[in-house]
């Protein structure tokens, strides 16, 4: 075991899987010499050399457009697009390629593929480098969509998206890469370091995408979250004193629903939060799942707390943020109903 | 106030609309055999003029001139004019079969059958082309078996994609095809990385790209160029350019570029421009740019100029956009007659012969289609499982699909 931040989990999966597998390439926008704008694939160049880590031209398509070639070739390639906000030049390539080239070969042909992206905000980074895109990739049948909130779990699923037959997107929090960020900004950041999550095995092991995890048990009512949103959510869950069960869905597709269905239909609430924009986003499908599967048991309407239907602000960055104080009114408005 | 007159937008148009007379006199034609052979680790800015130039091997008598003849025997040769024969015997029977409904949709190759014909015979075995539609010459001529074929195009019940894709829209890993998108320029920079995946692995197979001129407008092309170029990666970057994009003629997607070849030049990619109705032009110029990927000398781009005879597809009406007659004063000819007009001026041929291969080639594709239609046509006979649908989304069906495929009543 070794205490690592969530960018040493990410590098840590990287080294392992290349280590394990000569099939593995690593590349994308400043990922090679430099090691990535967030230095997650630091070292990893040096390491097993440049055919299999390397600098990318700044093309999304073309970075996600050869990958895709690599992989009907037979490699597995794990390329960094270095913001998700940076994604849409590839979308064509991740939603029409990458996703049906099984489906519409019979087979013949697989894509392999693994995208790593940083994702949310909570850096100042502005509308164009605090962007939660899942819901675009949910929204398209044939790629799996992960999302970790701990570096144990980042470490565990990057292998086994590594590892998976089947194109990725791994959403990596960046606001979670230091630490366990409650959403509390004004506070200093706990680093991963003082956290149990932090302790993460050397070696190579697994987390299988499709499993949520119950981060806080309790009977009163379901908090659903992912990524940063866990952190805010049990802060939120904590402060206001309510008995809720916090799930961490980890992965969004597949969907772990037995997990969620088990936990609502005993606490009889629900509560979904994410950082996206309301409007189509992914709490829509899960309240839509709640209530198709748990309506007979709902004490009140399924409430999400979400990022505002506006760009990503800069300055105003902190009342845009779904933090604590949203979810806590949240948490009221459903145990009041 | 300023100085300046006040702006205006050109619109590109083509020389000639319908009712008008066929004009090519624009198309400047290099006489054949008069374009130099370089050696193919020649630097792409010694090269510049081959990509303003046409590579030509067949003149106007049938004889096979300049420095890039001489590669194919008799044999050789009367197997390529057999190869596009069947494309263009298979091309017209689908579209009958279109027609009588047992299929949706079809795209014929109709005076291209030049290009993919001669190219796959500077492939060798392992290695992949990422094709467009229109490349069907690329199965034909590595003899994937005409059932096959039109099991897919039919949707039929051993359709080998499943009843999933629109007709025409092959994959076989073994005979080096990619499967087919239907999505345009998204192939070409797919091409490029798994080149570059063979170069990681040093191996010894090369890919293929290719894309139309109208396509080359895509950002994926520019993409799949500048990662050639940067990894010089082992791949040869096809452009097919047949003049029309369904109706939009090439100087739209063209631009003040001059030539589709001369967009490799601003990358440092050896660009060549070959007649791509003249079957030994297309098998010198392809295999000199497989030997320099196989050399790791990098890609080559190749731009085929040839001309779309038929219709971009059946649910396409060229007589809206351009002459009726255009293809006849189509200046590079038909690519079928001229190899068999340079066979017979060879003495490997004759117009007998041809007749009766014609007969023959016929016979083959129609028994091919029978044994086809045994197994369905898209309204009549088997049919893939609403199962199908389902299946293959993933390696692994998700829980939420199986709750769909049981809801669907499979």
């Amino acid at each position: 075991m070794a205490r690592m931040t969530m960018i040493e989990a990410v590098r840590s999966a990287m080294d392992v899987s290349m280590e394990r597998d000569d099939d593995v390439v690593v590349f994308g926008e400043d990922v090679g010499y430099f090691g990535g704008v967030f230095r997650c694939t630091q070292g990893l160049q040096a390491k097993y050399g440049k055919t299999r880590c390397f600098d990318a031209p700044i093309s999304e398509s073309g970075i996600v457009g050869t990958a895709i070639g690599m992989a009907a070739y037979g490699l597995k390639p794990c390329v960094e697009i270095q913001f998700a906000d940076y994604m849409y030049p590839a979308y064509d390539q991740i939603t029409q390629e990458a996703a049906r080239i099984r489906y519409r070969s019979n087979g013949d042909f697989t894509c392999p593929i693994v995208l790593r992206m940083p994702t949310g905000g909570g850096i100042f980074g502005g509308q164009t480098h605090s962007q939660s895109p899942e819901a675009l990739f949910t929204h398209v049948c044939g790629l799996k969509v992960v999302v970790p909130s701990n570096p144990y779990d980042a470490k565990g699923l990057l292998i086994a998206s590594i590892e998976d037959p089947d194109p990725v997107m791994f959403l990596e929090p960046k606001r979670l890469y230091n630490g366990p960020f409650d959403g509390h900004h004004d506070r200093p950041v706990t680093p991963w370091s003082k956290h149990e999550l932090g302790e993460v095995p050397e070696g190579h092991y697994s987390i299988p995408i499709g499993k949520a995890e119950i981060r806080r048990p309790g009977s009163a009512v379901t908090v659903i979250a992912y990524g940063t949103m866990v952190h805010v959510a049990l802060a939120a869950v904590e402060e206001m004193g309510v008995d809720a069960e916090v799930i961490d869905l980890r992965s969004l597709l597949p969907l772990d629903l037995d997990t969620i269905v088990q936990s609502v239909t005993k606490t009889d609430r629900c509560v979904v939060v994410h950082e996206a924009t309301l409007t189509s986003g992914y709490g829509a499908e899960l309240a839509a799942l709640v209530q198709e599967h748990c309506f007979y048991h709902l004490e009140a309407p399924v409430v999400r707390v979400t990022g505002w239907d506006t760009p990503y602000p800069h300055a105003q960055e902190w009342d845009y943020f779904p933090g604590p104080g949203r979810v806590g009114r949240a948490l009221a408005e459903v145990m009041e109903a | 106030m300023t100085e300046f007159p006040q702006l205006s937008l050109h619109v590109p148009e083509p020389a000639v609309r319908p009712g008008g007379l066929p004009d090519f006199s624009n198309v400047n034609i290099a006489k054949a055999g008069s374009v130099p052979r370089p050696e193919v680790d020649a630097a792409s800015e010694d090269i510049r003029d081959l990509a303003y130039s046409i590579i030509r091997v067949l003149n106007r008598d049938g004889d096979a001139v300049g420095p890039w003849a001489g590669l194919l025997s008799d044999e050789e040769l009367l197997t390529g004019l057999k190869h596009m024969m069947k494309l263009r015997a298979f091309d017209a029977r689908m579209l009958m079969a279109q027609r009588q409904g047992k299929t949706s949709f079809y795209m014929q190759h109709l005076g291209e059958e030049a290009v993919s014909c001669a190219f796959r015979k500077a492939l060798r075995k392992g290695d992949m082309n990422f094709p467009t539609y229109r490349q069907a010459g690329l199965l034909i001529a590595d003899d994937y078996p005409m059932v096959e074929m039109m099991n897919q195009i039919f949707s039929n019940e051993k359709d080998p994609l499943r009843g999933r894709q629109l007709p025409i829209m092959y994959s076989s890993k073994e005979h080096g095809f990619f499967t087919i998108s239907g999505n345009l320029a998204t192939q070409y920079v797919q091409a490029v990385g798994w080149a570059m995946a063979s170069a990681i692995k040093n191996d010894t197979k090369i890919a293929a790209a290719w894309i139309g001129d109208g396509s080359t407008a895509e950002s994926d092309f520019h993409s799949a160029l500048v990662f050639a170029s940067t990894y010089k990666a082992p791949v040869v970057l096809n452009i097919v350019n047949n003049q029309w994009a369904i109706s939009t003629f090439q100087g739209i997607a063209r631009g003040g570029s001059g030539t589709f070849a001369a967009r490799g030049l601003g990358f440092g990619i050896p660009a060549l421009r070959v007649d791509g109705n003249d079957y030994l032009a297309v098998y010198a110029v392809s295999l000199w740019a497989a030997e320099r990927a196989r050399r790791n000398l990098g890609p080559t781009l190749i731009e085929y100029v040839t001309y779309r005879v038929g219709a971009h597809s059946t649910s396409d009406d060229p007589s809206a956009y351009r002459p009726k007659t255009e293809s006849e004063a189509w200046p590079l000819g038909d690519p079928v007659l001229r190899l068999k007009k340079h066979l017979i001026v060879r003495g490997a041929w004759s117009e007998e012969r041809h007749v009766q291969a014609e007969a023959e080639i016929l016979d083959e594709v129609i028994q091919a289609q029978k044994q086809a239609e045994v197994h369905g046509t898209l309204h009549a006979g088997g049919k893939p499982s609403v199962r199908d649908i389902f299946e293959g989304v993933y390696a692994e069906m998700p829980a939420h699909i199986r709750r769909q495929r049981q809801k669907a009543g499979y």
